[in-house]
């Protein structure tokens, strides 16, 4: 996703403007009211820099824990070229991952840090990734309404205010709408196939549907953080927004496959598709840690980290020891 | 032997070398390497694919790739035990890794001058891959080799328990006919460039050639290690529960 952040506020109880920075705060806000962009060696408040880090970093985070419900199907593709497609694809998200972890690291973080934080549950993931991915057809459903979703969701972040951001998030986007494009074929392709294919793509989208509405956050009247990430133009549109803008590109969609989506209040309303209401409550119960591989998500991150170490450790060593040698 | 079955063994070398390293995926020791070990296992299984194809058309039963690869039995496939290998630690997925890049990179560029224009073609493309394989197994030899003590232990750990499934790679299984039509070379020639390079890279990584003994082998005639069936059970389930689908 995984751009928006629903955590508490990041300057919550700081003073977000040094008192004894005045200039430097003035170039600041003129370089966002130009919408220019603050690089890393720019002078920029304190809540911002924590802000962008946050943010980043739960982008990154989402890329990596993401890797797992797909890479769950990798090695039971039902077809070698089902299999290439979704091993590239992985293999997208770890890059996704690694761009943003440097883009992190030019606000100052260091990504074992990052790392650190993520397996020990001080800075979240999309949540979305605590869904199982049970059946092949949640493979197209989550290219097609995960990375759906995410598409829109990050696109403004390409004019994001933070230009390492913004670069990066650049190629993420290219890269997400042919995930999403690959995602929407596997389940055509589902819909022009046996009557168990068709069972299995309805029920993918019937569970994948509102989890990939709650991925925009929490309603605008309820998601405080959202109007000073507007002020710094680090988020360019509201939740609502963004929720609307993705049921109006998905809802024509859902006609083509030939699937129905699970919300009888979908209607089309001034040419808008206006859904019934969202389950805030199992938004906030997976946000919590109930969702169904909370747990098990970031016991495989945890592991992975974990049993790597002496790897990690043992190129460090070398490095270490043929500079010296060099030297 | 035949051209069919000459392709299909080196098809599947390919095809379960790339789903082993597979399962690696989210799984590595750190981001680059699941980036790394991703993309040989794209490159191996797009080898796969090719050949797999090229020993359907030369079949000429009808048999596509996923034909081939989803609805054979474990005894009709017939890649090396190597390639099959459980990933172990990384030390063994390296080890695994690196011995079976060298040496399919000796068989391809022999074969980049096959009169069958397919496999000529195929060699092509392979070498450049292989030889990024071979670097990047090579480099974490040695960074394991000689990185610190536990890391060498394991490193070596990992070349011992692979080694045994060496021997089988240099067996000739390859038909006399397709070596004097040069379709393809005997493995056994490959075997001394093979063990030269292994050597001089142990000894860098102040490893040493192992001293273990070697096991029958067998995968050529589809004799495998009990592992391959479960490899195969994951890999082939969906296929085989919807007979005819197309996905």
């Amino acid at each position: 996703m995984y751009g928006n952040d629903f955590g508490p506020s990041a300057n919550e109880g700081e003073d977000v403007r040094p008192i004894d920075d005045a200039a430097a705060q003035v170039r600041f806000d003129a370089l966002l009211a130009d919408d220019e962009r603050i690089e890393p060696r720019d002078w920029m408040p304190a809540g911002y820099r924590k802000t962008l880090i946050r943010q980043i970093a739960q982008h990154a985070h989402s890329e990596i824990i993401g890797m797992q419900p797909e890479g769950n199907w990798i090695t039971r593709a039902p077809s070698l070229r089902r299999k290439a497609i979704l091993l590239a694809k992985v293999q997208d998200e770890a890059g996704h991952g690694l761009y943003l972890y440097s883009a992190a690291e030019t606000l100052g973080a260091e990504r074992d840090e990052l790392t650190e934080m993520l397996i020990t549950g001080r800075q979240r993931y999309s949540s979305i990734f605590n869904y199982p991915a049970v059946t092949w057809a949640d493979v197209g459903a989550i290219g097609w309404l995960v990375d759906g979703a995410a598409i829109v969701n990050q696109v403004p972040i390409c004019r994001c205010s933070y230009g390492p951001y913004a670069r990066a998030m650049i190629r993420i986007c290219k890269e997400e709408s042919f995930h999403q494009r690959q995602g929407f074929e596997l389940l055509l392709t589902l819909s022009r196939g046996t009557d168990h294919q068709r069972t299995m793509l309805q029920d993918a989208v019937d569970r994948w549907w509102w989890p990939s509405l709650m991925m925009f956050g929490p309603p605008d009247d309820a998601s405080p953080n959202t109007a000073q990430s507007m002020a710094w133009g680090i988020k360019r549109h509201t939740n609502d927004e963004l929720r609307q803008r993705f049921v109006d590109m998905t809802v024509p969609q859902a006609d083509v496959l030939g699937v129905s989506l699970p919300d009888p209040d979908l209607e089309l309303v001034d040419d808008h598709w206006r859904h019934g209401p969202i389950d805030w409550d199992e938004f906030n119960a997976v946000l919590r840690g109930e969702g169904a591989c909370n747990r098990q998500r970031i016991e495989h991150r945890t592991t992975a980290h974990t049993d790597g170490a002496w790897v990690r450790d043992a190129a460090a060593a070398y490095a270490e020891k043929h500079q010296r040698a060099a030297a | 032997m035949n051209r069919f079955a000459l392709v299909l063994g080196l098809a599947d070398d390919a095809l379960i070398a790339a789903q082993r390293l597979a399962e690696w995926v989210a799984n590595a020791p750190e981001l680059e390497e699941d980036v790394a070990l991703a993309n040989i296992a794209l490159d191996t299984l797009g080898r796969a694919r090719v050949l797999l194809a090229h020993a359907g058309e030369i079949e000429g039963a009808g048999r596509n790739e996923d034909d081939l690869a989803m609805l054979r039995d474990e005894r009709e496939f017939t890649n090396v035990q190597l390639a099959e290998l459980e990933n172990g630690h990384f030390g063994t997925t390296i080890a695994r890794l690196w011995l079976y890049s060298t040496w399919q990179l000796t068989w391809w560029e022999a074969l980049t001058s096959s009169t069958d224009e397919t496999l000529a073609a195929v060699a092509q493309k392979s070498i450049k891959e292989l030889r990024y394989h071979v670097d990047h197994g090579e480099r974490w030899v040695r960074r394991l080799g000689d990185g610190t003590e536990v890391s060498h232990e394991r490193m070596q750990d990992g070349l011992d328990r692979v080694w045994p499934h060496v021997a089988e790679l240099f067996t000739n299984w390859v038909g006399t006919d397709l070596i004097e039509q040069g379709v393809t070379v005997a493995p056994a020639t490959l075997e001394a460039r093979c063990r030269e390079r292994w050597a001089h890279v142990i000894n860098e990584a102040t490893l040493s050639t192992p001293q273990v003994p070697t096991v029958p082998g067998g995968g050529r005639r589809g004799i495998h290690t009990e592992s391959m069936g479960y490899l195969l059970a994951e890999m082939q389930h969906m296929a085989r529960s919807h007979p005819g689908a197309t996905w």
